[in-house]
């Protein structure tokens, strides 16, 4: 009876996460604009889509933006990891609450701080200041997910590369990088998301002609009937489906003997 | 690593002064001061001096020479308190979505803490999954349903129910913050909750306890450091949302950030104002967190994920 009722709930929850996506997903192949009547089957508004250049150079603009931000939000961001981790408390303590600053604090507020930083420097809002807005927020990511890796890794390690001949670069290169690694991926693909995903902060700090996809699906969903906009979800929802089952799949298959461990545990 | 290494941090901590510090200082400095008019000296005029000058120059035909002044006010931060209907309905309906986010994600976290390991993780994956979506298709799918002739208006109607009125209402705000922040309730409760070992639980049993009191002693008490960072998680974007409001609220139900975007890249083009009200918002959110923190004396950086 208890395990009937909480399947029921499940469902329920995930009803509710996934019908408005579907509906979307529906509509996009509805010939009729309007969302709420059915037509017939029709495949025009993606092929629509693929001829909208301001999509496809908004598409363009977010991956390129990403790839930098995240590739220098990473170097940025582990190099400040192992200085701060070699700090006095008192000042990696600083550091650390600064760090949070952009994480905890509204998007919002974040936004309209940089805007006014730019507009004080009389820098002229476009790639830059586009580009420079979304490495201030990618690194505390980086910077958070390699500090605890740092704190996990033995220090005797990088003495005992050293003693065994290594120079202080060789030694850093082939044991202290190793350890991180998890931590630098982890922070790297952060970065990568938060920066395909965000739109406030790019709202207040982009240019007229450095548009993000977000920024584009923003003004095209002013225009309140825009099918485009439900084939773009279809496309972007079946991607990051694969991605997940990609990604979870091979952590299914990587974690298979803990599960038996776990199995035990379990009185399902 | 040498204390050289040190070093490796000097390129972050310029980029942290430059974009992190200094951006918030300009805030501060923005909220506390007003640009006023002045004449080619620099000296200090009032409406009536300045009127009387413009059109002593334009009787003249000579170019007006003013100069701007930035000044020290209170009078920005003192302007928001006429805002306090737009900061209070923020809050309020924050809370709500904060409040029920918190009553659907509780059972669910628990419930999926408790599968087995690999339906755990096919679980999790399909809450996360909606996050990776931009928030603004989620929120251009409600659109489309709480229309006047969306779908669920049809689906009623078919079992003979009137149209509803429910886009354009608050209470589509509040579902627009829930539908959009859950998963980020989800999340940090499914991370304590797994932490918590069915033996515990089995031996509250066994001492005694009933269905009632495990949940109230044993899995509430172990369970609340991630409801602090699942509130944190889900009542912070809310309640400085500006596009949820515009999508689903139409414009009517304005919140705190639609009133500071209103300032900075809006038709009310007021800078120190915007400013003011960003500060009272961030001063506002770090209350709610120092608050919030009391009950999670976790480290922050294994919720973050």
């Amino acid at each position: 009876m208890k395990k009937i009722s909480s399947k029921i709930y499940i469902f329920l929850v995930f009803l509710f996460l996934y019908a408005p996506i579907f509906v979307l997903i529906a509509n996009s192949f509805n010939a009729s604009k309007s969302r709420t009547v059915w037509t017939g089957f029709t495949l025009d508004w993606y092929v629509k889509l693929f001829n909208n250049e301001v999509i496809l150079k908004s598409l363009l603009n977010t991956l390129i933006v990403a790839a930098i931000a995240s590739v220098v939000s990473t170097i940025l961001g582990t190099a400040a990891a192992i200085g701060i981790y070699k700090m006095k408390k008192i000042f990696r303590s600083l550091i650390i609450n600064i760090t949070y600053i952009p994480i905890m604090n509204s998007e919002m507020v974040t936004g309209v701080s940089l805007m006014l930083l730019f507009v004080a420097l009389h820098i002229d809002l476009g790639y830059f200041t586009l580009l420079c807005a979304h490495i201030t927020f990618c690194v505390p990511y980086v910077i958070l997910n390699v500090l605890p890796k740092l704190r996990q890794m033995n220090r005797s390690l990088y003495d005992a590369a050293l003693d065994l001949g290594c120079n202080p670069w060789q030694a850093f290169r082939h044991v202290v990088i190793p350890e991180i690694m998890p931590g630098i991926v982890t922070g790297f693909l952060m970065s990568l998301t938060y920066s395909i995903d965000d739109f406030t902060i790019s709202y207040f700090t982009h240019g007229s002609t450095s548009q993000t996809l977000p920024i584009t699906i923003y003004s095209m969903t002013r225009r309140k009937v825009s099918p485009e906009v439900n084939a773009l979800s279809a496309i972007i929802f079946v991607v990051v489906l694969v991605i997940l089952l990609i990604m979870n799949l091979s952590d299914i298959r990587r974690s298979k003997p803990r599960k038996k461990v776990k199995k035990g545990g379990t009185a399902e | 690593m040498n204390s050289r290494s040190k070093l490796a941090a000097a390129p972050y901590l310029l980029w942290m002064i430059v974009f992190i510090v200094v951006p918030l200082i300009l805030i501060a400095v923005f909220a506390f001061t007003t640009s006023v008019t002045c004449d080619a000296e620099g000296n200090l005029l009032t409406e009536e001096e300045l009127s009387e000058y413009l059109a002593e120059c334009e009787e003249n035909e000579v170019e007006p020479e003013l100069t701007e002044r930035t000044v020290f006010t209170i009078k920005n931060i003192l302007d928001v308190s006429k805002y306090s209907t737009v900061l209070i309905n923020s809050a309020w309906l924050a809370l709500i979505a904060t409040a029920i986010c918190l009553v659907i994600a509780y059972p669910l976290a628990y419930m999926i803490s408790r599968m087995f390991y690999t339906r755990q993780k096919l679980a999790l994956m399909l809450v996360m999954l909606p996050m990776w979506m931009n928030f603004l298709l989620r929120t251009y799918a409600w659109m489309t349903l709480l229309e006047k002739n969306g779908l669920i208006n049809r689906l009623l109607g078919l079992i003979g129910i009137a149209p509803l009125n429910m886009i354009n209402t608050q209470g589509a705000v509040v579902l627009g913050m829930i539908y959009n922040y859950l998963p980020f309730m989800v999340m940090p409760l499914y991370s304590v909750m797994t932490k918590i070992d069915d033996r515990t639980i089995e031996a509250a049993q066994d001492l005694g306890a009933n269905g009632w009191q495990v949940v109230s002693r044993v899995i509430m008490p172990l369970s609340m450091p991630g409801v602090a960072s699942g509130i944190t998680m889900v009542f912070v974007p809310s309640v400085s949302t500006f596009i949820i409001s515009r999508m689903l609220g139409g414009g009517t139900n304005m919140l705190v950030g639609d009133l500071i975007d209103l300032q900075f890249l809006g038709n009310a083009y007021n800078p120190n104002l915007g400013a003011a009200i960003s500060l009272v918002l961030m001063v506002f959110i770090f209350l709610c967190m120092s608050i919030t923190n009391q009950l999670d004396n976790e480290d922050m950086e294994g919720v973050l994920l």
